[in-house]
C-alpha cells in the first residue's frame, strides 16, 4: 500500500524539502561523529562569544580588592585572579578574543596563501620558481619565531597579534593550494577560458580559485586550532594581547604561575578553555579533511 | 641520485641567503636599535645624539646597509658570526651554552614523541574503528590541543601539591650531574614531547593502515605467516618512512621552537636567547640565531628527503 504513486510523490516531496546544504551537514554529523562533537563544542563557544555581555555574570574588568584570589564559590564560579577579577567572566569574554584572533588570522593566512599558490601555478615557470623559493624562505623559520619577529616589529595588541599569526601560515598553505592547482591548471576549461580570451586575473579568479575549495577549506579549518594556540602562546609570553583585555594566554601569564599552589584555578580554567577550543576546532578540521579529500582519508 | 643531492645541496643556498636578507631587513625595519633599547634600559633621561651615534659608529650601524650585509655574510661564511651587541661578547660563546641545552631537550623531547607514537600508533591500527583506536585518536587530538605550557604549568602544580617537590631549577649540564639534570629536564620533555608525538601518531596510523592493505601482506598472510613476524618484518618497515620524515622535521622545529615551553620550566635555552635578543634590538646575535635555526631546519629537511629515497627504492628524484 505504500507503494501507490501518492505515496511516492509524498516521499520524494518530504526528500526534496530538506534543503542540500542542511542533508550535507547530517550526513556528516551521522558519517563523522568526532566532526560532530567537534562543531558542537565550536557552535557553543561561539554562542558564548556572541552573547558574552549577558552569560558573563561579572563585568570582566572589574577588580575587587575584598575577594582578591578567591576561591570557587556560588558567588565566582571558577574563583578570583590577583585583582579579584571573576576569573569565569574572563574565560567567557576571552572566547571572544580567541575566535576573533583565530578566524580572522587563518582566514586571511589561508586566503592570501591560496591566491598565491594559485597564481604561481598558473602563471608557472619563472614566476612559478620565484614564488616557491620566497615561499621555502619563509617556511625555514619556525612558525612561532616568525610570529615574535612579527610582533616584534609591528607592535603588540590584537590586529598586529592576527598579522603574526597569519604571515607564517601562508606559504604553508600556498605550497599546498599550488599542488592542487597545477592539475586544475591543465584542465581543458582553463585552456578555454584563455582561448576565450580572458585576463589572467579572471581565470585565476573565477575559474581556478573555486576548484581548490577542498585543499582551501582543509588547510583553513586545520589553521583554526593552531591559531588560537599560537594566540595563546604569544600572549602568554607578555607578546601578544594586552592586558587588561580578558584572553587565556594572558590568564595564565605571571601572578597563575607565581600563585599557582594557593589559587590552582587561575591557571587550570584558562587553559582549559583553549585546551577544549583547539581540540573542537582539530576534531572538526580532521573530519573535513576525511570527507573532502579522499587522498588523505584516515579512515574508510 | 647524485644529480638530485647536489641540485638539493645548491637550492639551499639562495634559501639561505633569502632568509638572511629577510632577516636583516626585518630586524632595521623596526624603529630603535640596540643603543636607544640599552639607554632605554639604563633609563636615562637625556639622551645625548651625539653620544648614540658615537655608540653606534663603534657598532658599525653608521655603515651603509649593503655593507653591514657584505660584512656580515662574509663572517659567516667563516663560521665568525661577531660579537652581541647587547654584551659585547662572542656571539659562538653566547650560544653554545643554550644550544646544549635546547638539543638535548630537542633530543628527549623526540624519544619521548616516538616511543609515544610508534607503539600507539600501530594499535590503532591493527585495532581500526575499535574502541581503541577511538581512544588512541582522541589521546593524539588532546596532545595537539593541549598547549605544553599549560601542561608545564600543571605538572608543576601537581609535583608541588601531591609530592610537595619542585624539580631543580638551576641548569647542570649532563656531564657534571647526569641525575639533576634529567630530573630537571625530564618535565618539559614529557610535555613537549607528548604534544608532538600527536602528529607522528597519526601518521604511523595511516601509514600502517595504507601498508597492511598492500598485496605483499595479504600473500605473507595467506601464507599464513604469524601476524606478529607480518608486522614486525613487512608492515613496519615500510610504514616507518614517512613516520620518520615527520619525526624529522618536528626535532628541526623543536631545536628553536621551544620559547614558550622555556619560559615556564626557567630554562635558558635557544628561545628564551632570541627573546631577549629580539627585545635587545640585539641585531648580530638575533641574525646569527634565526640563520642557525633555518639552516638546522633546512639540513634536517633535506636530510630527510634523502633518506627517504634512499630507504624506498621506489621513490626517485629527478
Amino acid at each position: 500500500m505504500a507503494t501507490t504513486p501518492e505515496a511516492l510523490d509524498k516521499l520524494a516531496a518530504g526528500a526534496k524539502q530538506r534543503p542540500r546544504w542542511l542533508q550535507a551537514t547530517l550526513d556528516f554529523c551521522v558519517n563523522r561523529p568526532l566532526g560532530a562533537i567537534g562543531g558542537v563544542i565550536i557552535v557553543a563557544m561561539s554562542v558564548v562569544a556572541l552573547f558574552a555581555t549577558w552569560l558573563a555574570p561579572f563585568d570582566p574588568l572589574a577588580t575587587d580588592y575584598g575577594a582578591m584570589l578567591a576561591a570557587p564559590s556560588g558567588t565566582h564560579w571558577l574563583g578570583t585572579d590577583a585583582f579579584g577579577r571573576d576569573v569565569m567572566s574572563r574565560v567567557i569574554y576571552g572566547s571572544r578574543t580567541a575566535l576573533i584572533v583565530g578566524v580572522c588570522a587563518s582566514f586571511m593566512g589561508a586566503t592570501i596563501g591560496a591566491l598565491i599558490g594559485v597564481a604561481s601555478a598558473y602563471f608557472g615557470g619563472r614566476i612559478d620558481m620565484t614564488v616557491q623559493r620566497l615561499m621555502d624562505v619563509v617556511i625555514s623559520f619556525p612558525i612561532i619565531i616568525l610570529a615574535l619577529a612579527v610582533v616584534a616589529i609591528l607592535g603588540t595588541g590584537v590586529t598586529n597579534v592576527i598579522l603574526a599569526i597569519a604571515i607564517p601560515m601562508i606559504p604553508r598553505c600556498a605550497r599546498v593550494v599550488r599542488s592542487s592547482a597545477l592539475a586544475v591548471r591543465e584542465m581543458p576549461y582553463v585552456d578555454a577560458a584563455r582561448a576565450a580570451g580572458f585576463r589572467d586575473s579572471r581565470i585565476v579568479l573565477r575559474h581556478m580559485l573555486p576548484n581548490v575549495m577542498a585543499p582551501y577549506l582543509i588547510m583553513l579549518t586545520a589553521f583554526l586550532g593552531q591559531a588560537i594556540l599560537l594566540e595563546a602562546s604569544l600572549s602568554f609570553l607578555g607578546l601578544g594581547v594586552q592586558e587588561p583585555v580578558a584572553a587565556w594566554g594572558l590568564m595564565l601569564r605571571g601572578a597563575a604561575v607565581e600563585f599557582a599552589e594557593t589559587a590552582p584555578w587561575m591557571a587550570i580554567f584558562p587553559g582549559l578553555a583553549i585546551s577544549l577550543a583547539v581540540f573542537a576546532f582539530n576534531l572538526l578540521g580532521d573530519s573535513l579533511r576525511d570527507a573532502l579529500d579522499p587522498r588523505l582519508r584516515t579512515s574508510q | 641520485m647524485l644529480h638530485y643531492i647536489l641540485k638539493r645541496v645548491l637550492l639551499m643556498i639562495p634559501t639561505l641567503i633569502g632568509v638572511a636578507v629577510l632577516i636583516f631587513v626585518l630586524l632595521r625595519v623596526v624603529p630603535g636599535d640596540v643603543v636607544e633599547a640599552r639607554y632605554m634600559a639604563q633609563g636615562s633621561q637625556f639622551l645625548s645624539q651625539d653620544l648614540m651615534n658615537l655608540e653606534r659608529q663603534k657598532l658599525g650601524l653608521d655603515q651603509p646597509l649593503w655593507k653591514q650585509f657584505t660584512t656580515w655574510m662574509g663572517g659567516v661564511l667563516r663560521f665568525d658570526f661577531g660579537v652581541s651587541m647587547w654584551t659585547g661578547s662572542p656571539i659562538i660563546e653566547e650560544i653554545k651554552l643554550r644550544f646544549a641545552l635546547s638539543l638535548q631537550l630537542a633530543v628527549m623531547a623526540t624519544v619521548v614523541a616516538t616511543l609515544l607514537a610508534i607503539p600507539l600508533g600501530i594499535l590503532a591500527a591493527i585495532k581500526q574503528d575499535t574502541w581503541i583506536d577511538y581512544v588512541v585518536r582522541v589521546f593524539s587530538i588532546a596532545g595537539l590541543a593541549l598547549p605544553s605550557f599549560w601542561l608545564g604549568i600543571l605538572m608543576i602544580l601537581a609535583m608541588l601539591i601531591v609530592f610537595k617537590w619542585l624539580p631543580p631549577m638551576v641548569y647542570t649540564p649532563f656531564w657534571v650531574n647526569p641525575w639533576d639534570n634529567l630530573a630537571q629536564l625530564i618535565w618539559p620533555a614529557l610535555a613537549v614531547g607528548y604534544r608532538y608525538s600527536a602528529v607522528a601518531t597519526r601518521m604511523m596510523r595511516s601509514a600502517m593502515l595504507e601498508v597492511l592493505r598492500e598485496d605483499y601482506i595479504r600473500t605473507a598472510r595467506a601464507k599464513g605467516l604469524w601476524l606478529k613476524l607480518i608486522l614486525a618484518r613487512h608492515a613496519l618497515k615500510n610504514a616507518m618512512l614517512p613516520v620518520i620524515t615527520v619525526i624529522g622535521l618536528e626535532f628541526a622545529f623543536l631545536l628553536g621552537g621551544l620559547v614558550v615551553t622555556e619560559q615556564v620550566f626557567n630554562l635558558n635555552g635557544l628561545g628564551l636567547l632570541f627573546v631577549e635578543a629580539i627585545s635587545h634590538r640585539d641585531y648580530t646575535l638575533t641574525q646569527a640565531l634565526v640563520l642557525i635555526v633555518a639552516a638546522v631546519f633546512i639540513f634536517v629537511n633535506f636530510a630527510t628527503d634523502i633518506a627517504y629515497a634512499w630507504l624506498d627504492p621506489r621513490i626517485r628524484y629527478r
